[in-house]
């Protein structure tokens, strides 16, 4: 942590980073982003368990690009976040100083190339509960699963804060806004529901980095980052590649390979 | 007396290979069950999974989304597309619970009159003997006053 703001402060000192982006106390015992723009702000830096968010959900902001270079305080997740940004090209090599925080360690990685090196040192695994439910959803018959996330999607009041939450979606112009024509539902009954939910999860597959703070961001506590791991996961499986590991990926579903595998088109 | 249901079949079909194939069944005069509507785009690589959500909204029971073999495509590379997309999609309907057997994924060419036909007659007697989908229906008019 001492580390952390030391270098922080060094950083907006030497005028290297005009922000450094981090997590400060929130209400109760959550964490919140914070900017710290001058060195008098750094000691409201806050670094525990608690700072779950993933901060690279901003730095594809207009508000933040316009800032300058800033520092980004980036547990594994959000290192993934940034580096499948950079492969779609919504981050320039470069544009962040990533203050990589590793189980208290801190490292700082400049460029595309060194977090590419740090992340491939590292081993992605889920959340032991994330399996668990996993496994659980996948064991179930098909009819209970239907009625499992109709029971979830019940409580679902189309907040948007799944969305919003995720660094992957960037999109100023999203599906879910646009009503000419109308393709999903705005209101939050039943099919409007289950449409925005398979839709988000089509938009994520072969680009989620799982870092889980969708699930974490729903206010009524539905998983809905089970639905975008186990799309990722798919793409995983049938294309062999998985999103947030390297700089430069082609997006799994605008390409293809002529002997791309499957046993159900007729 | 109720009459006996008959499923409606949404097809996606791309302009060159199926909506030729399916025209070759008319002009061959092999007759197939009438559940079918057709919707020609032009290529598979059109067919958004919207579509097919946007088809079950509206009342379909069963849906056929078919094109050009793999190698046969107008625009060279659609259905290549259009396959890894529907192996992705069909895992997520699969995970969210949806009936996947009321899904039919195919490859009709233009030549193949007789199969389109064979493929209709199949997926009608298929989505007929499952029933209307009412699972769908059901949410379809939940919550909507």
């Amino acid at each position: 942590m001492e580390a952390l703001k030391q270098r922080a402060i060094e950083l907006l000192e030497k005028g290297e980073v005009k922000a450094v982006l981090g997590y400060a106390k929130g209400t109760g015992q959550a964490r919140r982003a914070f900017f710290a723009r001058q060195p008098g702000q750094v000691d409201k830096l806050v670094l525990d368990e608690a700072c779950t968010q993933n901060l690279a959900a901003y730095a594809t902001k207009h508000e933040v690009k316009k800032l300058g270079r800033v520092a980004i305080v980036a547990p594994p997740a959000t290192q993934r976040a940034l580096i499948q940004l950079m492969a779609e090209r919504q981050l320039r090599d470069g544009d962040l100083a990533i203050l990589a925080v590793d189980e208290g360690a801190i490292k700082e990685l400049g460029s595309a190339a060194a977090l590419e090196e740090h992340l491939a040192l590292k081993a992605q695994g889920l959340d032991a509960k994330d399996k668990t439910l996993l496994a659980k959803l996948d064991a179930m018959s098909r009819e209970d699963r239907w009625a499992y996330w109709q029971n979830e999607f019940s409580r679902c009041m189309k907040c948007y804060a799944c969305r919003n939450s995720c660094p992957m979606c960037y999109c100023e112009h999203c599906t879910m806004d646009c009503n000419r024509p109308q393709w999903v539902p705005v209101a939050s009954h039943s099919i409007g529901n289950l449409e925005y939910h398979m839709v988000r999860t089509m938009h994520l597959a072969g680009r989620c980095v799982e870092c889980g703070d969708c699930g974490r961001a729903c206010p009524v506590g539905i998983p809905v980052h089970l639905l975008t791991i186990s799309a990722e996961e798919t793409v995983h499986e049938l294309f062999g590649q998985r999103a947030g590991a390297k700089a430069k990926l082609d997006y799994a579903l605008s390409t293809f390979k002529t002997d791309d595998k499957e046993s159900f088109i007729r | 007396m109720a009459e006996p249901f008959e499923p409606k079949i949404t097809a996606f079909v791309c302009n060159w290979c199926t909506y030729a194939g399916a025209d070759l069944t008319g002009t061959s005069r092999i007759k197939y069950q009438s559940n079918v509507r057709v919707l020609r785009v032009p290529c598979t690589g059109r067919i958004d999974y919207m579509m097919v959500l946007k088809a079950l909204h509206k009342g379909a029971d069963g849906i056929i989304v078919s094109g050009c073999h793999p190698n046969d495509c107008h625009y060279t590379s659609g259905n290549y597309h259009a396959r890894r997309r529907w192996m992705v999609f069909k895992k997520m309907m699969e995970v969210m619970g949806v009936d996947m057997r009321r899904i039919t994924f195919s490859w009709v060419s233009a030549a193949e009159g007789a199969r389109w036909a064979q493929l209709v007659n199949e997926v009608t007697d298929q989505v007929r003997a499952l029933g209307p989908y009412s699972e769908f229906r059901q949410i379809v008019g939940a919550g909507i006053e």
